[in-house]
């Protein structure tokens, strides 16, 4: 190069670098676009809430006036309802996920089938709402219970467990698939000792995420009829006269948080808003407690995976 | 081209000496497929027992298409087909019978591959999940039988105080004589070793070929080298490759000083390949 050239380089230079300032700045305000107005929404919900927040809160059933309402019911509710989708939605993603990658033929059928499992996962709610009254409610006469809302929200976030299992799967090298196949492992047995155990960290993350859409669901625990006014919990196992049996709580009916909310705000008094920012305050740390919990156990469980 | 044997000694008898020599497994009239492609034509050849085997070729000869044939890895795949027959001596079993389970073949023939691929488990776990998947639970006899495979693969004096460990924890060379232990614990008839040593350094280079030299005490074994020398250091037969052909095999001493193909002689001098 003439050494002459040398200031006409770094002229170029120059301006191709003002492309990288450029989109430095437009890269971080579209970041901010999106995290001010998260903050923005969070911060106003938690002044409106914050100070409503009480241990009475906590613990009483919703009432006609706003001071003595709590949402007592409603957690209560969203919790059961959580560990019925858990309880349904985890064995039968992760066995679906587990064949498709390690036993299903590798043809058109299943190409077929993958495309619709993403397919899934775009459905908008309401429909498995409808889906989950024909079936559970009418069908298998679950009723308006928390089974049937627990079933319809676990159909929600199946294609989400299925994906995220097929995926932390195929994150597991071949060369790990092929070493126990090679000991003389059977198909299940590498399953059972190996794809499970070191993929559980990315079936965890998917689980807790489709918990976290569940979690916010009101369409369809609104369309199998989820009350919106309850005064009373679920019978708690072997409790009362004559006592109840270990499940009979499946079949109660039931509220959840958002339902509760979506009643408060469309209150006219402004002391029922105070209560659906508190009440929405803890749904929202109910979700940063399970997103928490999932990174700890993920970090956890990751620290002895090493390829 | 393919050197046809229906005895496969005469290739190289001539300079065996005395010695006795078995054969454990053999090949005849092997061909494989991948889809349409044509790997491996009609492979002939004999693995003795108690001898390195060596199979060396150019890349995408088809070694180790051969090599993992013999436990039926290609099973895993879709699209692979394969004729002819692998026998298995004593018993006269072929390996690629329909009718033989695939797990079977691999509970006789372990393998070793390219890459060390401990499991993400211990040091202990890794050598006793190939005693585990034999169904075998009492804990003193896995003890014992890990630590004589750790013995045998020259692990054991370096991991003896951190078998819970993680395997992928140990140095590259461990963890390649720690896969090779895995493969030890279930005391196979035949080890099969996929380019053992692309992946390490000399020095653990030399650790493994010391140990591949040892093993044939107790182990037949085949192995995949791109590495002449290494072929000319540790095996006693060769089988030169060359697109999905058997060009030549014999005794090593034989196949590098005196090659009886044009073909093979320029591979070994490096005319080629």
């Amino acid at each position: 190069m003439n050494p002459n050239d040398i200031e006409a380089i770094r002229l170029i230079i120059r301006r191709a670098k003002r492309w990288d300032a450029f989109f430095g700045l437009l890269g971080i305000l579209s970041l901010m676009v999106g995290i001010l107005t998260l903050v923005a929404l969070f911060v106003d919900m938690a002044v409106d809430g914050f100070a409503r927040i009480d241990y009475k809160f906590l613990t009483n059933f919703p009432s006609r006036r706003a001071e003595d309402a709590g949402i007592l019911s409603a957690w209560v509710g969203t919790v059961l309802v959580m560990i019925v989708t858990v309880v349904a939605a985890v064995p039968l993603g992760v066995a679906a996920g587990v064949y498709l990658e390690e036993y299903a033929p590798k043809n058109w059928v299943t190409d077929i089938i993958e495309i619709n499992v993403n397919n899934l996962a775009g459905v908008p709610s309401i429909v498995y709402g409808l889906l989950a009254l024909g079936l559970f409610v009418h069908f298998f006469k679950f009723g308006e219970s928390i089974l049937s809302a627990g079933m319809a929200l676990a159909l929600l976030i199946l294609p989400v467990v299925i994906v995220a299992t097929r995926e932390s799967i195929r994150a597991i090298p071949q060369m790990i698939r092929e070493g126990s196949y090679a000991c003389g492992a059977t198909t299940w047995q590498t399953v059972k000792d190996h794809i499970l155990p070191y993929s559980s960290a990315g079936i965890l993350t998917g689980v807790i995420i489709g918990m976290a859409r569940a979690i916010g669901e009101t369409a369809p625990v609104i369309t199998i009829g989820a009350l919106t006014f309850i005064a009373f919990l679920p019978p708690a196992p072997f409790t009362g006269d004559p006592p109840t049996g270990p499940f009979d709580w499946l079949f109660a009916p039931f509220t959840v948080m958002p339902i509760q909310m979506f009643n408060w705000t469309s209150r006219p008094e402004a002391a029922f808003l105070v209560n659906a920012a508190a009440a929405g305050l803890v749904l929202v740390v109910m979700t940063v407690a399970m997103n928490a919990l999932a990174i700890w156990i993920r970090y956890r469980l990751r620290k002895n995976i090493l390829w | 081209m393919v050197i046809s044997m229906t005895k496969p000694l005469n290739v190289s008898t001539p300079t065996a000496g005395a010695e006795e020599l078995t054969v454990k497994a053999e090949c005849r009239n092997f061909n494989f497929h991948y889809g349409d492609f044509h790997a491996l034509k009609n492979i002939n050849m004999a693995v003795y027992q108690n001898k390195v085997t060596a199979l060396i070729g150019p890349s995408g000869c088809g070694k180790s298409t051969l090599l993992r044939s013999f436990n039926r890895m290609h099973d895993l795949y879709p699209g692979n087909r394969y004729q002819g027959e692998i026998v298995m001596h004593p018993d006269d079993t072929n390996l690629l019978a329909k009718e033989v389970d695939p797990i079977e073949v691999r509970m006789r023939i372990s393998m070793v591959f390219q890459k060390p691929n401990p499991f993400p488990k211990s040091v202990f776990e890794n050598v006793a999940y190939s005693l585990r998947v034999r169904g075998m639970t009492n804990r003193s006899e896995i003890e014992g039988r890990v630590e004589e495979a750790l013995k045998g693969a020259a692990l054991w004096d370096e991991v003896k105080d951190r078998l819970n460990d993680l395997g992928a924890n140990l140095s590259g060379g461990q963890q390649q004589r720690l896969c090779i232990a895995r493969a030890l614990a279930s005391d196979p008839e035949i080890l099969l070793f996929d380019e053992p040593t692309s992946a390490l350094d000399p020095i653990a280079t030399a650790s493994i070929e010391e140990l591949v030299t040892e093993l044939k005490e107790k182990v037949t074994i085949l192995i995949v080298t791109h590495n002449m020398q290494q072929a000319a250091r540790i095996s006693d037969f060769t089988a030169y490759m060359y697109l999905g052909e058997l060009i030549e095999f014999g005794l090593t001493d034989q196949v590098f000083i005196k090659p009886q193909k044009k073909q093979t002689e320029d591979y070994i001098t490096g005319r080629f390949g």
